[in-house]
């Protein structure tokens, strides 16, 4: 049973996990949820103007759009994390002072607002051509025929595509470490990282994974009963009932409302 | 601005109908011409059907005639003014349409859906919106469902909705596609009275429709069109009693 121990020691030291579980709680778990809703804000909002710019009648806003969405995507996020976190350091210093955690952020944001970008775009996509043809047809412009009717539409369509989403960046908020961070601004991972030097074994690493789990595996559970409910819709079943009715009720109407005088 | 009450029957109002003129109208999509050189005039507040096998272009001339496609070539004429000087939203507010598939604003109730362009688009307080929008209800016999949103509503309900929703802008036309087309059998007619009821107080009516009966009892005007083009214009008895053509007394001897 020697290897049995061995893999307590080394991933379930529990000394070793209560002893970085204080720190996880209030620096780990702080930081990782601060980073992680500040990038998802900044990235839904940025989303929502890449999505609108991609699904422009104009070239002109339809390209950049796409690019920026190809780039973003396509690149590893480490690979803009760093180059964001190292190459705007001292634009960033003067603004933010010498924390990296601003541009972390910011980094995080850009390479969400790209993907929650086609998210977004699916979702107003996806929204039936007659709803903006009857907004354009009262003389709503383009402009509030969206905003009013058909992207609300779509957005709601796309909520449970949003959660996963932010699962994605919960878990990419680890990368933001590489930048430096200060000790009191570690999110989980580094937490975890740094006692794990200390204590010689992986025990705080695994806590600070459930840590991550912790929030995460609710989040996808929450997203499953969303996406049931959106599918199955919120209708509860009804009696049977007669579509005679409805002509009774028309017919008891002034006859004048419905012009049947003949 | 009259106090309305939501419980009586409102009282009745006329419309003053615009005349409506197409000329020479071609439109296209991409490069084929689905619409060749139609003209049609409407007289104000009277209603014209436009009947025809589909694919015949009934519904591209609708949707030319307030500009959700846009002509390729040819005028219409709005109260005698050419409708393709003046910027889009500005005429679509003068001309009502209404869709097969009723096209209602899902997460809207009905009042909601009334009221949505008469405060974003007319500028009238919300106040005033929804109190207007009551009134329009009332007047197609839905007051009661005023809260309702239209999955909660049947067929006939909504399209009356609609009809509603595009009577509180004002409109001096009404145009209609296919407005009873996916109905249940049952509630057809509603939606059709109401429509009829529409003309007869008034309104310039454009009115794609299947129902021959509707046309034959209703129209002022009947076109028949196929293949892009009018073939035969005239009275209801014109057409449905003396057919000349002898692609519409195939397409009658099909659907009546």
């Amino acid at each position: 049973m020697d290897w049995l121990n061995t893999i307590i020691r080394t991933f379930f030291d529990f000394g070793a996990m209560a002893e970085v579980l204080p720190q996880l709680l209030g620096v780990g778990l702080l930081n990782t949820l601060i980073i992680s809703v500040a990038a998802t804000v900044l990235g839904v909002v940025l989303g929502m103007v890449i999505a609108v710019m991609g699904i422009s009648p104009s070239k002109w806003l339809r390209v950049p759009a796409r690019i920026y969405t190809d780039l973003f995507r396509g690149l590893p996020a480490i690979l803009t994390i760093l180059l964001i976190g190292q190459g705007f350091a001292r634009f960033s210093q003067s603004v933010f002072g010498p924390s990296p955690y601003p541009l972390g952020i910011i980094a995080l944001s850009l390479i969400a607002s790209a993907y929650i970008g086609e998210i977004f775009r699916a979702g107003i996509l996806s929204v039936d051509k007659g709803q903006g043809e009857a907004c354009r047809a009262l003389g709503m412009s383009y402009a509030k025929s969206m905003a009013l009717v058909v992207v609300p539409q779509g957005v709601r369509r796309v909520l449970p595509a949003l959660v996963n989403q932010f699962i994605a960046i919960v878990k990419d908020s680890s990368l933001v470490y590489f930048l430096g961070l200060l000790v009191s601004e570690r999110e989980l991972f580094r937490v975890g990282q740094d006692a794990a030097v200390l204590s010689g074994n992986l025990s705080p690493l695994v806590m600070a994974g459930i840590f991550y789990l912790v929030i995460t595996v609710p989040l996808t559970h929450l997203v499953n009963y969303f996406d049931n409910r959106f599918r199955t819709g919120r209708r509860r079943p009804a009696a049977p009932s007669s579509g005679l009715k409805e002509v009774k009720e028309l017919d008891a109407a002034s006859p004048l409302i419905t012009g049947s005088n003949t | 601005m009259s106090v309305a009450s939501n419980t009586t029957a409102p009282d009745i109002e006329t419309f003053h109908g615009s005349s409506l003129e197409l000329k020479n109208l071609t439109m296209a999509y991409g490069d084929i011409d689905v619409l060749r050189n139609v003209s049609l005039t409407v007289a104000p507040g009277t209603t014209t059907c436009i009947i025809g096998p589909s694919g015949s272009g009934k519904s591209t001339l609708l949707r030319g005639v307030n500009r959700l496609h846009e002509p390729k070539s040819g005028d219409v004429l709005l109260a005698g003014e050419s409708a393709l000087q003046v910027k889009p939203d500005t005429l679509r507010r003068r001309i009502g349409m209404v869709f097969q598939h009723f096209n209602l604003f899902p997460d809207h109730t009905a009042l909601e859906n009334v009221a949505l362009a008469l405060w974003s688009v007319k500028g009238m307080s919300k106040a005033q919106a929804m109190e207007r929008a009551r009134r329009r209800l009332a007047e197609v016999g839905l007051a009661e469902r005023a809260d309702h949103r239209p999955r909660d509503l049947s067929g006939g309900q909504q399209q009356r909705v609609a009809i509603a929703r595009a009577l509180a802008m004002e409109p001096e036309v009404m145009l209609f596609d296919e407005a009873t087309s996916a109905l249940d059998p049952e509630l057809v007619k509603g939606v059709l009275n109401l429509m009829a009821g529409l003309g007869k107080r008034g309104m310039t009516m454009l009115v794609v429709t299947h129902e021959m009966g509707f046309a034959r009892k209703v129209a002022d005007q009947v076109v028949f069109m196929d293949e892009g083009e009018v073939v035969e214009a005239g009275t209801p008895a014109d057409l449905f009693d003396n057919p000349r053509s002898e692609r519409l007394q195939r397409f009658l001897s099909e659907v009546l």
